[in-house]
């Protein structure tokens, strides 16, 4: 955007007014296949759930026009925000972990000191391709302490391991299943990273004479950079989006994931149990603006570190 | 208001020009009992949405009773899942089903709304007397309106492991004092055996507080009111707290897989649940065949027999449905004419009095219950049911709100008289959210 020399420009070759509309419309035209697509599936329900959010429906009483009555409600609700800093501790916790872990493993398969390299990758990279249901139906039968793997380790070794369904321990359990799951997806991306890396950077490196560690520091968590700022907003967007796992879980515990659990649980809890349609699409445009920001916010952060 | 009249207004307009518009559902005249006779004769084809496998059989049967009655039994999904389905059919005003299969406790939120047909005029008003006062009771609505016609009941009855009460040496309870004390002695004398399952459950907390003679609920149209302090409901709530307290029952989610293998390997003694458990233990707890029995469920009082119901289920006529006529034809043959044999034979556990007092059906040898006429017990417990329970009429919700209140009694300090209140609190809210009147008896 310079507006600077635009002025002088357009003025001598400025083509005659009657065309300048019709070669706009035919832009539109060939664009016409795509936004059609992109106002059906993706203008149209965030339009429909602005207008939902504005009405309440009752069973007695019928709907009504409420403005911004949802939305105040939604700002002051102790559960929804409950919900909201729970999948902030998840995110908090959860989120640095495994990106630490899917570092370690992408600098560990791009030393190219491991052997059967391409064996760890697909094993690691596994797991992501288990559908989170099946991923957490089969947790949730591991972490069984009746008939499940911890129950087996509890008979077995005659110890008694801590419930890991239980109310104070899940959010962790939760966190396990996501980690195990999304590992090996950001290891690739950071993986991929590190295989556009020149390699006359190494060979320069390794002629001063730096070591593994500083080529590490020096060359290739720089490299990195953009692809965790990348990794951390698609775990940002993930944490807040949490569902899948506790809403499989809750039929193991149903006292430790109550139907407010996550912002998306809760909002699914409104419109499918409750048919509070309208006040859980007010929820879901708060949480989505508070995604918006908060995943902004870490792309600004990222960016500013990179400057 | 405005904005109605004027759609009205418009609609109205619409119509003149037209001059062929169809007369909406509110000024439909009622359908009549006449009607379903002629709807017979005519035939036609009706939709039902229902979970209830026996159902099939009973529409195979009409369709040949009545050439040219074509019936769909469609399985939209079970509870909580068909009324989500329902309800959206219901406010999109299209691809509602002709017959809709409804559990008794989810009725109110239907009819609240003025979903369902009135089913009186139809014929349903003669049938007054044919069903136990339960289920009859249940599909009631105000100024004689009948809502639905009752499919099954489930007047609850003790289902316990004989043997595992043989092996460990302790009686079968017939109080709730003796119950608790029964629960102390099966876990002492083998670590590994509790006598119930229970992870905190709607159904079975209703349904013990109703038993106990709590009448927490009360709805008058608009008015409703919710109170867990009286004498019935504490009376069940220091019973439980107890077996809470002293780790005496399972924490295991009924119908998961846990519960079925500890219902199947003895680790769990007994059940306090509605006579249809009967057909769940036969197909889900094979291994238990010849351990299980039935006794009457554990009275409040020595010598008390009253009863109470877990579930059950009933058949009602969405408002808007096309063809209303032949739908309660439908109901009618399924709830209270030959379709009740044809679900007996398959072990469904019906609503009517005549079957239920029947020589026949009170006969039946029960092969899984080492022989035992279980029909008996069940039927007298049906007989024996407190009068005076009532739902909310949002209760699907309410319940769907247990696990996050009460369901705390079970994994922390907070006690089950303070899980109640705080389940009080937030069903007395959503109430009020959706334009009750709810007094909470403060």
């Amino acid at each position: 955007m310079t507006p600077t020399t635009t002025p002088t420009a357009p003025a001598p070759d400025r083509p005659p007014a009657r065309s300048r509309p019709r070669r706009r419309w035919t832009g539109w035209g060939f664009l016409a296949p795509f936004m059609t697509v992109f106002a059906l599936v993706f203008v149209a329900p965030i339009l429909y759930s602005l207008y939902l959010s504005v009405y309440r429906d009752q069973l007695v009483g019928g709907t009504s026009f409420v403005g911004l009555e949802n939305y105040r409600g939604a700002l002051t609700d102790p559960v929804f925000w409950d919900s909201v800093s729970r999948v902030t501790l998840f995110l908090a916790v959860q989120v640095p972990i495994m990106l630490f872990l899917a570092l370690l493993l992408a600098l560990a398969l791009d030393s190219g000191r491991l052997y059967g390299r391409d064996f760890f990758r697909i094993s690691i990279f596994l797991p992501y391709a288990v559908p989170a249901v099946v991923a957490t139906l089969m947790w949730g039968f591991m972490y069984g302490t009746r008939f499940g793997l911890v129950g087996n380790v509890n008979d077995l070794l005659g110890v008694t391991l801590p419930d890991p369904l239980a109310p104070g321990v899940i959010l962790a359990s939760i966190g396990n299943i996501v980690t195990w799951q999304f590992v090996g997806y950001n290891m690739l991306i950071l993986y991929s990273a590190l295989r556009t890396v020149p390699h006359n950077l190494y060979e320069a490196a390794e002629v001063d004479g730096a070591g593994q560690l500083r080529v590490i520091a020096a060359i290739k968590l720089p490299a990195l950079r953009g692809a965790l700022v990348i990794a951390a907003i698609f775990s940002v967007i993930g944490s807040f989006q949490l569902f899948n796992e506790p809403s499989i879980l809750q039929s193991l515990a149903p006292n430790a994931i109550t139907s407010g659990y996550t912002p998306n649980l809760y909002t699914y809890s409104l419109a499918f149990s409750g048919q509070q349609q309208n006040y859980a699409a007010a929820v879901a445009i708060i949480m989505g603006l508070l995604t918006m920001v908060i995943a902004y916010a870490v792309q600004l952060f990222g960016m500013r570190k990179a400057v | 208001m405005n904005n109605r009249a004027s759609r009205a207004a418009a609609v109205g307009a619409l119509c003149l020009a037209l001059s062929a518009c169809g007369s909406g559902d509110d000024t439909a005249p009622d359908v009549t009992a006449e009607d379903v006779a002629t709807a017979l004769e005519e035939g036609g084809e009706i939709t039902v949405w229902a979970w209830e496998p026996t159902l099939e059989q009973v529409a195979e049967d009409f369709e040949e009773a009545h050439p040219g009655v074509t019936v769909d039994v469609e399985n939209v999904g079970t509870g909580d899942e068909q009324y989500t389905a329902l309800q959206n059919a219901l406010s999109a005003g299209s691809g509602l089903p002709d017959v809709a299969h409804i559990e008794y406790f989810a009725l109110g939120q239907f009819t609240i709304a003025g979903h369902l047909v009135d089913l009186a005029p139809l014929g349903a008003e003669e049938l007054e007397g044919s069903y136990t006062p339960g289920p009859w009771n249940a599909v009631q609505g105000e100024e004689g309106a009948i809502h639905a016609l009752p499919m099954d009941s489930g007047p609850i009855a003790l289902f316990y492991n004989q043997d595992v009460f043989d092996e460990l040496d302790v009686e079968i309870p017939t109080t709730w004092e003796e119950y608790v004390e029964a629960a102390r002695e099966l876990t002492e004398a083998d670590p590994d055996v509790r006598i119930a399952a229970d992870n905190g459950d709607a159904g079975t907390t209703t349904t013990g507080i109703w038993h106990a003679g709590g009448q927490p609920y009360s709805v008058e149209g608009e008015e409703v009111t919710i109170d867990f302090t009286d004498e019935g409901t504490a009376r069940y709530t220091d019973s439980w707290q107890q077996l809470i307290d002293e780790d005496l029952l399972l924490p295991v989610t009924s119908w998961s897989d846990e519960w079925y293998q500890a219902l199947g390997d003895g680790s769990v003694a007994t059940l306090v649940t509605g006579a249809w458990m009967g057909l769940n233990l036969e197909s889900g707890v094979p291994d238990g065949t010849g351990s299980w029995r039935v006794a009457p469920p554990p009275a409040w009082e020595e010598g008390d027999t009253s009863s109470a119901e877990s579930g059950g289920s009933a058949l009602a006529v969405p408002m808007g449905a096309e063809n209303q006529a032949l739908a309660y034809a439908f109901i009618e043959y399924a709830n209270a004419g030959d379709g009740i044999r044809t679900r007996i034979d398959q072990g469904a556990f019906p609503a009517t009095v005549a079957d239920l007092e029947s020589e026949e059906f009170l006969a039946i040898e029960s092969e899984y219950f080492g022989g035992q006429q279980v029909n008996q017990v069940y039927a007298d417990s049906a007989a024996n049911v407190r009068e005076g329970w009532a739902y909310l009429p949002y209760q699907a919700h309410a319940n769907s709100l247990f696990n996050d209140t009460v369901g705390q009694a079970y994994v922390s300090d907070t006690t089950l008289a303070e899980g109640l209140a705080d389940w009080q609190e937030v069903s007395a809210r959503y109430g009020e959210d959706q334009g009750f009147t709810v007094d909470t008896g403060d």
